[in-house]
């Protein structure tokens, strides 16, 4: 299983179209909740990814805000997102899954233990979104040690001769945020402009796989079908709070957008 | 920003407590009134300099967002101040200043509804617009670059205070300089220019609030807004709430300059009850004409703990960094009044 997101994008390459990677809160709005979702969801997907919710999430827009606060009220620990993952591996083993996280929770669990943890649950992949390039040089060899992905991500504010760097020093799969914003708000640059920013990062190394996230939804998910990847978070996260809001059950409802998303891509 | 802050003696304070000599470097005089006026327009001229034409920042107690308002009307900039709803309603008086200076207060109402959130959503909002909005952080906090704009900014104040000691005592005299910490910015700027003095000489005491207290409580590194510091956090890393009545010190982490200070042994740091707090706005503003606001009544504390056992010739110097109006409802629900 060791390499997974490879295989994940091969695969995707070869139906030709980019590789779908969902976003949700580990715990939202409980733990079981949370593993359900992911298991009906994951057949539509080509990498899982699971946020670990913290309660100063300065990256995070109004929807994941809210999904991480419900999941932490919900008494979601570090040790129990560990064993939803071997869980959910249990069932999925070749589906790849990636957590997504903010520096402080691993390193206050420490980062030697946390690493481990991941391996021995199944985790393929880690972002890391507060610890940035060069900072995360250290992190980033240790997660190769132990086979784990460790994906940088590009802002549209790095620079060419940063990106460069950034791209020798990153593994398999590399993040790229749309536009200038945190999570979850409307796409501020046009779709030409976005492609352009992905061409510059792929132009460089063009065997990286680049995804691309932030502000994805059914409406512009398709318009962007020409990357490696897509990530859609937000979107999710506002369907199950909608979902909680009218007393029906996300499970299903997250399905349905899901698969809806798939379709406008394939 | 109205020229050099005054610096004297508190002859009644000094005689009624009867040890050290107290003095008070009294920032709160300065156009803006608190230490905030420096950085704020550091600031804007940033902003300026640089070519935006939006300023965003994050505000407590809102002196920072006060004198933001004021820097960006003078330089012609479009200004959002963010705030947590908690300290909207706690220092309603200086919500009504950036009001009326055309800046935009945005509440925010996420997790405490105080300054730890304030600051996050300001940062949201600058990742989001950094095309053409200048960040000032409001305190000495983030980022290595903002914490730097800030502690520059506010060092104007040991600046001045070197020289006014050398005109008093005709050198640098044995000191303790006493500093309120809510993020830190104050006692950055009051220590700065004696921070390569030997401890024995001149000693840095700051002062936090106890229910708010990484520096003083042992709370453990945390990484907070950009920036590792000491930080309240409860066993999963998650960021503590803080309690404490003054909007300015209700945050969970500090200066990462502090905690260098502070790992150093360059400083040392206690902290003093809301309470304590009160009793000393009540025993300075009896004896003295000066009306601090709650934060540096936490300082004055810590000084009214200390003088009695100090002797004539050792010399306090408080921070009184902030004008006690802003918190007049508050002291009167408290103390039953607000000094004349």
């Amino acid at each position: 299983m060791k390499n997974s997101i490879k295989n994940a994008f091969k695969i995707a390459k070869k139906e030709n179209r980019p590789a779908f990677i969902s976003y949700t809160v580990c715990g939202d709005n409980t733990k079981d909740k949370s593993l359900q979702i992911l298991n009906s969801i994951s057949n539509d997907l080509d990498i899982a990814e699971w946020g670990i919710p913290h309660n100063c999430p300065t990256a995070d827009g109004k929807d994941i805000q809210n999904s991480s606060y419900r999941a932490l009220q919900n008494g979601i620990k570090l040790n129990d997102i560990f064993n939803l993952v071997k869980k959910f591996k249990k069932t999925k083993p070749s589906k790849p899954i990636i957590l997504m996280g903010y520096y402080q929770i691993i390193f206050n669990y420490g980062e030697r233990k946390f690493i481990q943890k991941c391996k021995a649950s199944g985790v393929d992949g880690l972002i890391v979104v507060d610890l940035s390039f060069p900072d995360n040089k250290n992190f980033a060899k240790l997660c190769k040690k132990n086979s784990i992905c460790f994906i940088q991500l590009i802002a549209p504010t790095t620079t060419i001769k940063r990106m460069k760097e950034i791209i020798k020093s990153s593994h398999e799969m590399i993040y790229m945020i749309s536009t200038i914003s945190t999570t979850g708000s409307a796409l501020k640059y046009s779709i030409k402009r976005i492609i352009k920013n992905y061409n510059v990062i792929k132009k460089i190394k063009p065997s990286k796989n680049v995804v691309i996230g932030f502000g994805i939804t059914e409406k512009t998910i398709s318009s962007l079908r020409s990357a490696d990847g897509l990530v859609v978070g937000s979107a999710i996260c506002r369907e199950i709070t909608r979902s909680l809001k009218h007393r029906q059950n996300p499970v299903t409802n997250v399905s349905k957008l899901v698969r809806k998303l798939r379709n406008k891509i394939i | 920003m109205g020229g050099e802050t005054p610096f004297f003696k508190l002859e009644n304070l000094t005689k009624h407590l009867g040890g050290a000599q107290i003095w008070c470097k009294d920032v709160s005089a300065i156009n803006g009134d608190a230490h905030k006026a420096y950085h704020a327009t550091v600031n804007a001229l940033i902003c300026k300099e640089s070519g935006k034409r939006y300023i965003a920042g994050d505000t407590g107690a809102g002196m920072f967002g006060k004198n933001l308002a004021m820097a960006a009307k003078k330089m012609n900039l479009k200004c959002k101040i963010f705030m947590g709803t908690k300290d909207i309603s706690r220092q309603a008086p200086n919500v009504k200043f950036m009001h009326d200076a055309g800046a935009e207060v945005v509440p925010v109402d996420s997790g405490s509804k105080t300054l730890v959130d304030a600051v996050s959503e300001c940062m949201r909002h600058y990742v989001s617009n950094c095309d053409n909005t200048h960040l000032a952080v409001g305190s000495a906090i983030g980022c290595n670059i903002f914490l730097k704009i800030c502690a520059w900014s506010t060092s104007q104040i040991s600046r001045e205070l070197k020289k006014q000691l050398i005109k008093e005592f005709g050198e640098i005299p044995k000191l303790k300089l006493i500093n309120v910490i809510g993020g830190g910015s104050s006692a950055l700027g009051f220590w700065n220019e004696f921070i390569d003095f030997d401890k024995k000489h001149v000693e840095l005491i700051g002062v936090e609030a106890k229910y708010a207290a990484p520096l003083s409580t042992n709370a453990k590194v945390a990484i907070l807004h950009g920036a590792a510091q000491y930080c309240l956090t409860d066993k999963e890393g998650q960021i503590a709430e803080t309690h404490s009545l003054s909007a300015g010190l209700d945050y969970p982490g500090s200066s990462p300059l502090h905690g260098l200070l502070k790992d150093s042994g360059r400083a040392r740091y206690t902290n003093a009850s809301d309470k304590e707090a009160l009793a000393a706005f009540k025993l300075i503003t009896k004896l003295e004409d000066i009306r601090p606001s709650l934060e540096p009544a936490h300082a004055w504390s810590e000084c009214i703990r200390l003088a009695p056992k100090l002797k004539k010739n050792d010399v306090l110097v408080v921070n009184n960094c902030g004008k006690g109006y802003k918190d007049k409802k508050i002291f009167i629900e408290q103390l039953g009044y607000y000094p004349k």
